[in-house]
């Protein structure tokens, strides 16, 4: 009874869908989150920004949520995506919280959930474009592992997503130790968001802070770092360059 | 008052000459033998309590609840044919999420006690369905206030300060109709349940009972959930010696 019913020309290798109902680019995205375990939980840290292609558009995306009472999850991709993302998990905890039997879902469990919603989409060539960061603690049990858009999973000490696989994790790799205290994993975590500031083209200078520890989980309010511009390399940089303006 | 329908009660899509539709009435009457529901409304949330009748001794305490949470802020709880009981509640999870993706806020609760009538009044209507045989008491928390409901197997629902259903309906009333609602808060509210629970438990036909009750107020953030354990005790603990006072009368 579907009059309008999409047309699929006749040697279409397409399944029934059409083209239209897939995900093919994404359009607004949020760039890398980090995150690492520390002496009380999880640490993590993402920038506020959402481009629009190569422009910076919007300035006041929150890039992370809290998950129940146990954990944190943190995206970066489609933030259309990540908002329905969040709404199967609000389901998902409604539906855990009107047992109402003294138990609850905990950083392992979201994360197990998260990776099925992920391959499965993937697998209909209708991703979710988005790479998502899940850490958090409950009795003790520190947890911190990350999805991508294929629906790859893993969970490790310390995580990031995009650029911040490829510059924040050497850092991580180096200077991450177990027992990290709050003061040093933040230290930490501006050192590897100051670099992707420098680096990262679609990074704005506006991150926020978030922890999850076993009494719950808080957020700092946005803030920027110092940078440095000063290096005499970046003073009159076109000089002695031929034709530029 | 029983009446044998005599040839108009064999399906619910036949009225009786006078009017009536006996089917509906039987599935009352399935209603009125299962174990007291109550429910009242204080002047900062819903307290709800549910005399279960322990069937065997080697059921689990906590296990077989009848009080279900329907979304955060509101709750049922079911009197009658427990597994219809289930089936209600399955619905009303599925309305109250349905209206939260659509509208984006939580489902009030009248809008909620008419999406469960309609239900339970829809299976009223076709002769290939029975009709629900239970009573259920809907107690919740959204931005009007406190508010609290109950719907009867013909599909009526109507708001109320305070509700019984079951077997013991009609003294559990009389009792609800003595206490001051408007001036109580729901930490004095859960006693009072209880106490009235107790007090019209029928000793002599029903052995056992376990109380299950919930709340949804001010002090439990507006959210739907089992009254505090050490609450519980203090209350059943409170209905037993105001039983005893009876008693030694």
């Amino acid at each position: 009874m579907n009059f309008m019913a999409s047309k699929q020309p006749e040697n279409s290798l397409l399944g029934p869908e059409s083209d239209s109902q897939r995900t093919l680019y994404p359009y607004v995205t949020g760039t890398s989150v980090v995150a690492l375990k520390y002496k009380d939980g999880i640490l993590m840290a993402a920038d506020m920004g959402g481009s629009y292609g190569s422009t910076l558009r919007y300035k006041n995306v929150e890039r992370m949520k809290a998950i129940g009472k146990h954990s944190l999850l943190g995206a970066s991709g489609e933030i259309s995506d990540f908002q329905e993302i969040l709404r199967y998990l609000d389901e998902l905890i409604l539906y855990d919280n009107m047992w109402d039997d003294g138990n609850s879902l905990g950083p392992k469990e979201v994360h197990n959930y998260l990776t099925r919603v992920m391959y499965n989409r993937r697998n209909k060539f209708n991703p979710l474009w988005n790479s998502l960061v899940l850490g958090g603690i409950k009795n003790g049990q520190k947890y911190l592992g990350t999805v991508s858009m294929i629906g790859v999973n893993f969970e490790d000490n310390h995580v990031a997503t995009g650029f911040g696989n490829h510059l924040a994790r050497p850092i991580l790799r180096q200077e991450w130790h177990e027992n990290l205290s709050f003061e040093d994993g933040v230290r930490l975590l501006e050192k590897c968001m100051r670099v992707l500031l420098y680096r990262d083209r679609s990074a704005i200078n506006k991150l926020q802070i978030a922890k999850i520890t076993e009494e719950g989980m808080t957020i700092s309010q946005p803030y920027s770092l110092k940078t440095y511009w000063e290096f005499s390399a970046f003073e009159n940089p076109t000089q002695g360059a031929v034709g530029s303006w | 008052m029983s009446s044998i329908g005599t040839g108009y009660d064999l399906s619910v899509t036949t009225f009786s000459p006078d009017g009536r539709v006996f089917q509906i009435e039987y599935a009352a009457k399935a209603v009125d033998n299962s174990g007291t529901v109550i429910g009242i409304r204080c002047k900062d949330g819903i307290v709800m309590g549910v005399e279960k009748l322990i069937a065997s001794k080697m059921m689990l305490p906590g296990s077989n609840r009848r009080i279900h949470s329907v979304n955060r802020h509101s709750g049922m709880a079911v009197a009658g044919l427990a597994a219809d009981g289930r089936q209600i509640v399955a619905r009303a999870k599925s309305e109250a999420t349905n209206y939260q993706s659509v509208y984006g806020e939580p489902i009030p609760v009248k809008e909620l006690a008419e999406r469960v009538a309609s239900y339970v009044h829809l299976c009223t209507l076709y002769w290939w369905l029975r009709p629900f045989g239970c009573g259920i008491i809907l107690g919740g928390y959204d931005r009007d206030g406190p508010q609290l409901y109950m719907v009867e197997p013909s599909g009526i629902s109507y708001r109320y300060f305070g509700a019984a259903i079951g077997k013991g309906k009609q003294a559990a009333k009389t009792e609800i109709e003595k206490l001051k609602l408007s001036e109580m808060t729901c930490r004095e509210g859960v006693i009072e349940v209880a106490k009235i629970i107790y007090k019209v438990h029928d000793e002599a036909k029903d052995k056992a009972f376990e109380l299950e009750m919930s709340w949804v107020c001010d002090e439990s953030k507006q959210q739907h959930q089992k009254v505090p354990g050490d609450l519980l005790e203090e209350a059943k603990a409170a209905a037993r010696t105001a039983l005893e006072e009876m008693d030694a009368d």
